[in-house]
């Protein structure tokens, strides 16, 4: 065992990008809550994202047209969702769970003749002095572009959150009926938030797929998904939590990694189970105790909307 | 008489089964106060969603201050200059008073400069309020406050109120007379609806009277008895329960030190809650809503725990049995909410005959339903309570509120309990229901047994309790012998006007 | 324009065609997706429906449809149960990964002796690791209020691990030359579960499965657990008011499910599968999940679901070898066909209707206040 080469720089540098798919996805699922929708096909919309970005970038040769092809995958899926939830009425945890199987089903598919194929590079943007930084230099400013836009879209959702728009999308997630009966449109508000929804989602997955991996691997995402909407509920619906989140459990999966090829003494499947183990562990103390996560979940989260006379 | 602000010209709307308006006509004046009366399911609720722009009619039309009114949204009959005060639905308990404001106006400024108005207007027409507040947190007559203001704000020319009292206590009421009063002569004309009798006659200068859709009468409440109008309600003449005196005898429940947490967010906690009822006994308990009325049902029914010792049944404790244990010997309940808590929505009348009264009635034998048992049961419940129904096959969610009401009540009432607790047994069930509910009340303390009745109707408390106690923030006053109290006492026990000693910390 | 109206109580007629008319939906837009695939869509079908049942290797494929129908209805009768009552155990994977790695565990510590008690022993230990695995989430639930959908869905990754680490460690045949992979448990009589009357497919665990149907039946329709599942399912608060308790139905539904998927894999370890392998499981914990609701939560229809199921997997692995279909156009497939389901769905809650309502009637017919309109 040989714990010298870990290098704590490196490690919180690999954190910043081993977290980036779970905060896009967790991102996508938050504003999708707090529009008062549950939706569990994460899984399925990140590995739909992660084939069709991949088809797409090796395509065009272009890693950003893959992310693009990789957004508009994932909310294509999500727009299956939106109709069956919001106008034809159907159970929200399972057409989630649907979407998930119908999204693995798919993904394997479509990913069948990219078996081995590798994806286009993907270059870092090195921002310029503040990359010279000292330590975090090399942990901050010297991602690819997806890094940042991950960080860019927690301020936007932050940001937004406190808007008209935002307050809105609060209101109907918190209370429909009432929403309703002021005027506004629950469900076509509720379709735009499960389309971002589906876009951040695919953007997630793409990552792994393009970037984390960097090749197409049928199960690439490997229960991301699932981790990202357990984020959703460790960060109480709020975006600066989520990053927080995102980062606690990019640095687990990091740090499993590290560990594994340190040879630690410890079986490599115990390793590799850490994440999900440590997600459990994380919602328990979560939801016990005197700041119970269930408290904060928007009021109308997962109930049916169907507009009374 | 004068200038017409809202003209309505024969509004016809019909659902399935049902006509909800036909060729409703009427007209509201400006500085003026309209009632709107009638007896649920006469057809109020559609005509002021109508009015709204959340119902599209199928006949008729409106013309508001001279010009033709078809509001497709509600959003457009606010820029008409029509606001309405929801009773129920339209408040976000998650969000503070500031931000619901916000979310009910067209183009809201800035949440500072909002909130900077909101105490302008609550000073101005004596409604005390903190922009800052969790709304979840609010008594009733803090919620209806803000609907108030979020309304005020939009300076309308026609303010519709729905039941806007029957979640104040007295005081409170007084209060937002004195604030409808202000506003009326102010120019605005208000369109109130209600079925409190008494209250219309204090308030407004109009009645418009709808039974099954159609206007009936109109008349000058001022003039006209409260008697004169129940029976245009009605369509009938109304009979007063009867009762045999009571006798007292020997105490059956007794509460005592009866303390715990609220169940839910933005619930109440139960603070030292004692009272003893006897056979033969209606004890009444009013109270406004979200009061603890909710907690003492789970507490007796035996849905939420307490020590042993707080629940005592003919002197055993079972404040820590659950509801099945506590329905064997014979403490019964019916709560609130008849849909999905007192019933099943979704499950037969013969499965909700089951729900309670499995171990009374021996509808299961060491585990297995006797399904035919239960179907006996639930027939003889529609039977004894004259509960119209195809049959005991046809769901909960098909019947009336009334004859939904009448099952639930008559389900406990057949088992023959000691102790029946009832929450709210007339809360929107139509008139003659009512009557013949409180009637099977009284009967079934004439027989011996005891009987506590929640509400929030003080008329209903009145009329029926031998005697009274009040809850207000999870505790409960002493009972007082019902006879003889005035509505200025009952007033101060309910905790005469919520929320004014926060308006002297926001100044 | 189409107005939705619910209907006073859900339609029986349309609970029944629901599922057979979301099979046909399923069958044509697959068929599409074979023929865009460049496969004959009508060969495609007709491989995946209608080979398996009476095509030239029905003799062999029949048997098979009971191999892989048992598991799918054994862990599907166990999830019915919590999905009516609303209790989410997304994770039967993992007990079936976990009833299989205690059965196996337990046996091969008796290796080799020939004790007729040891197959016994065996199924009792699968049952009671798959029930111990899903109680883990059903206790954080009731102890700290952890969701137990994401809950038992992280315990199947930890699950697999464990299977991979037995595989490779203490399970590992001493005898198997360094090869990932327990003793053949099927090739040692104590252990083996083979089939009962040879060439039929019939081993324990279909005969456990029909057990299974035949309990939940009467569980469901005649016994007051029964009904304190659908009431709880139903309506939580009038289920709490008629004295279940909300925990003890999280335990009981948990601990069926669990038990019912650690049967499935004991039962699949000793059979058909034979050995603790890497990839030993292959997704039955999540195609029970379709299973169970094509099947409407209703045991009968789970019967069905799991047979239709089961000849799918078959036809789809003839389609695969036969017409070069990939094998996740089958699992697409699967999963297209719980999409169907669930859209239908609304023709057994709601009405539709064309364009506004019309006068009905020109006098009330009854002046009930409306479900959310009642001024109250």
């Amino acid at each position: 065992m040989d714990l010298s080469g870990i290098s704590p720089i490196l490690l919180l540098a690999s954190l910043m990008v081993a977290s980036t798919p779970i905060l896009l996805a967790a991102l996508g699922e938050l504003v999708v809550e707090r529009a008062g929708i549950l939706n569990l096909g994460v899984e399925g919309m990140m590995i739909t994202g992660a084939i069709t970005g991949f088809a797409t970038a090796v395509a065009t040769g272009s890693p950003v047209l893959g992310f693009l092809g990789a957004a508009a995958g994932g909310a294509a899926l999500s727009v299956l969702f939106a109709v069956l939830v919001l106008w034809l009425k159907s159970n929200q945890v399972a057409t989630g769970l649907a979407l998930t199987l119908f999204g693995l089903g798919l993904a394997s598919l479509v990913g069948q003749s990219y078996n081995g194929i590798r994806a286009p590079e993907m270059a870092d943007i090195t921002i310029p002095v503040l990359s010279e930084l000292p330590v975090l230099g090399p942990i901050l400013f010297q991602h690819d572009w997806v890094v940042y836009l991950g960080l860019a879209l927690v301020a936007a959702v932050w940001w937004f959150l406190r808007t008209q728009a935002g307050l809105t999308l609060r209101a109907v997630g918190e209370n429909h009926e009432a929403a309703h009966a002021l005027g506004y449109k629950v469900l076509r508000l509720r379709f735009f938030a499960i389309l971002f929804g589906g876009a951040c989602a695919g953007l997630g997955g793409a990552y792994l797929s393009l970037v984390r991996v960097p090749q197409w691997t049928e199960g690439v995402t490997a229960g991301a998904g699932w981790i990202a909407l357990a984020i959703v509920v460790f960060a109480s619906w709020r975006p600066l939590r989520l990053l927080l989140g995102a980062w606690l459990f990019g640095g687990i999966s990091v740090l499993q990694l590290n560990l594994q090829a340190a040879n630690v003494p410890v079986p490599v499947e115990v390793l590799s189970m850490a994440p999900y183990v440590i997600t459990i562990l994380v919602l328990v103390l979560i939801s016990s105790g005197r700041g119970r996560a269930a408290l904060a979940a928007p009021g109308s989260l997962g109930q049916p909307f169907h507009a009374s006379r | 008489m004068s200038e017409v602000l809202l003209a309505i010209r024969g509004l016809t709307k019909a659902y399935p089964g049902v006509v909800a308006n036909s060729e409703v006509s009427f007209d509201i004046r400006p500085a003026s106060v309209h009632a709107l009366l009638g007896e649920n399911g006469a057809g109020k609720s559609t005509l002021v969603k109508t009015i709204y722009g959340l119902v599209r009619p199928d006949a008729g039309a409106m013309v508001l201050a001279g010009q033709a009114y078809a509001p497709p949204e509600p959003r457009a009959a606010r820029a008409a200059g029509v606001a309405m005060v929801f009773q129920h639905f339209s408040l976000f308990d998650a969000l503070n008073v500031a931000e619901n404001i916000a979310l009910g106006m067209e183009n809201p400024p800035a949440l500072g400069v909002l909130a900077q108005r909101i105490t302008e207007v609550s000073r101005e027409y004596g409604l005390p309020l903190d922009p800052r507040r969790t709304v979840g947190d609010l008594s009733a007559g803090e919620r209806q406050r803000v609907e108030i203001i979020r309304c005020l704000l939009q300076s309308p020319r026609l303010l519709i109120m729905d039941e806007p009292t029957s979640v104040l206590t007295p005081q409170e009421v007084e209060i937002l007379f004195r604030t409808l009063r202000q506003l009326r002569d102010e120019g605005l004309a208000i369109l109130y609806i209600s079925h409190k009798l008494e209250e219309i006659r204090a308030l407004c200068e109009e009645a418009t009277i709808l039974r099954g859709g159609r206007v009936v009468a109109t008349c000058d409440p001022r003039s006209t008895s409260a008697r004169q109008m129940a029976e245009m309600m009605v369509g009938g003449t109304l009979k007063t329960p009867t009762r045999a005196a009571s006798v007292g005898g020997e105490v059956v429940l007794e509460v005592q030190g009866l303390t715990a947490a609220p169940t839910r967010l933005h619930g109440q906690a139960l603070r030292d809650v004692t009272f003893s009822v006897s056979r033969g006994e209606v004890l009444g308990i009013g109270g406004v809503a979200g009061n603890g009325q909710d907690e003492l049902l789970l507490a007796l029914s035996g849905e939420m725990r307490v020590a042993p010792g707080m629940v005592r049944l003919r002197s055993d404790p079972i404040g820590s049995l659950r509801p099945s244990e506590r329905r064997a010997r014979g403490l019964l309940c019916a709560p609130e909410e008849r849909n999905g808590h007192a019933a099943a929505s979704d499950m037969t009348l013969t499965e909700n005959a089951l729900l309670t009264g499995r171990v009374r009635e021996g509808l299961a034998r060491r585990g297995f339903v006797d399904w035919s048992a239960a179907r006996g049961f639930a027939e003889r419940i529609i039977a004894s309570f004259d509960v119209r129904t195809p049959g005991p096959q046809a769901t909960a969610r098909s019947l009336s509120g009334g004859n939904l009401q009448k099952f639930v009540i008559g389900r406990e009432i057949l088992q023959r309990p000691d102790v029946l607790v009832v929450n709210q047994p007339t809360w929107g069930v139509d008139a003659s229901a009512a009557a013949s509910i409180r009637q099977a009340l009284l009967d079934l303390a004439s027989k011996g047994a005891a009987v506590v009745v929640v509400s929030q109707d003080l008329d209903e408390l009145m009329e029926i309790s031998d005697r009274f106690a009040a809850l207000n923030e999870g505790r409960l006053s002493p009972a007082r012998p019902a006879h003889g109290l005035t509505v200025e006492e009952i007033g101060l026990l309910l905790g005469g006007a919520h929320g004014m000693e926060v308006a002297h910390h926001a100044h | 324009m189409i107005v939705l109206e619910k209907r006073p109580a859900p339609s029986r007629g349309w609970a029944l065609a629901t599922p057979v008319l979301a099979v046909l939906a399923t069958m044509v837009v697959g068929g599409l997706l074979f023929a865009a695939l460049g496969k004959d869509p009508v060969l495609a079908i007709r491989t995946i429906f209608w080979d398996p049942l009476f095509g030239d290797f029905a003799s062999y494929t029949r048997p098979q449809l009971l191999i892989k129908a048992g598991p799918l209805i054994l862990i599907a009768i166990g999830l019915s149960f919590g999905f009516r009552a609303g209790i989410w155990n997304i994770g039967a994977e993992g007990q079936y990964v976990l009833g299989a790695l205690t059965g196996a565990a337990v046996g091969l510590a008796f290796y080799p002796s020939e004790s007729r008690l040891i197959f016994p022993l065996m199924v009792l230990a699968g049952a009671l690791g798959g029930m111990a695995w899903a109680l883990i989430p059903a206790l954080l639930k009731v102890r700290f209020g952890t969701n137990e959908i994401l809950v038992s869905l992280m315990l199947v990754y930890v699950a697999t691990n464990l299977l991979a680490y037995a595989a490779l460690g203490p399970l590992q045949n001493p005898e198997g030359m360094g090869f990932p992979g327990s003793r053949n448990l099927a090739q040692w009589p104590a252990a083996a579960n083979l089939d009962l009357l040879p060439g039929t497919g019939v081993h324990w665990g279909v005969v456990a499965a029909g057990l299974a149907v035949i309990a939940a039946y009467i569980l469901l329709s005649r016994h007051v657990f029964g009904f304190a599942v659908r009431l709880a399912g139903q309506s939580p608060r009038a289920a709490a008011f008629a004295g279940v308790s909300p925990s003890g139905l999280v335990y009981a539904c948990m601990a069926i499910s669990g038990a019912l998927a650690g049967l499935a894999g004991v039962f699949e370890v000793t059979g058909p599968a034979g050995q603790i392998s890497i990839d030993f499981n292959v997704s039955y914990g999540f195609t029970a999940i379709i299973v169970a609701f094509l099947g409407r939560l209703h045991p009968v229809g789970i019967l069905l679901a799991g047979l239709l199921m089961a000849l799918t997997y078959i036809g789809g692995e003839m389609a695969q070898t036969q017409l070069g279909l990939p094998a996740a156009a089958v699992q697409l497939f699967q999963g297209m066909l719980l999409f169907f389901l669930l859209a239908m769905d609304l023709l057994t809650t709601y009405r539709l209707r064309l364009g506004h309502q019309r006068v009905t009637a020109t006098r009330p017919v009854a002046t009930q206040p409306h479900p959310a309109g009642g001024t109250r």
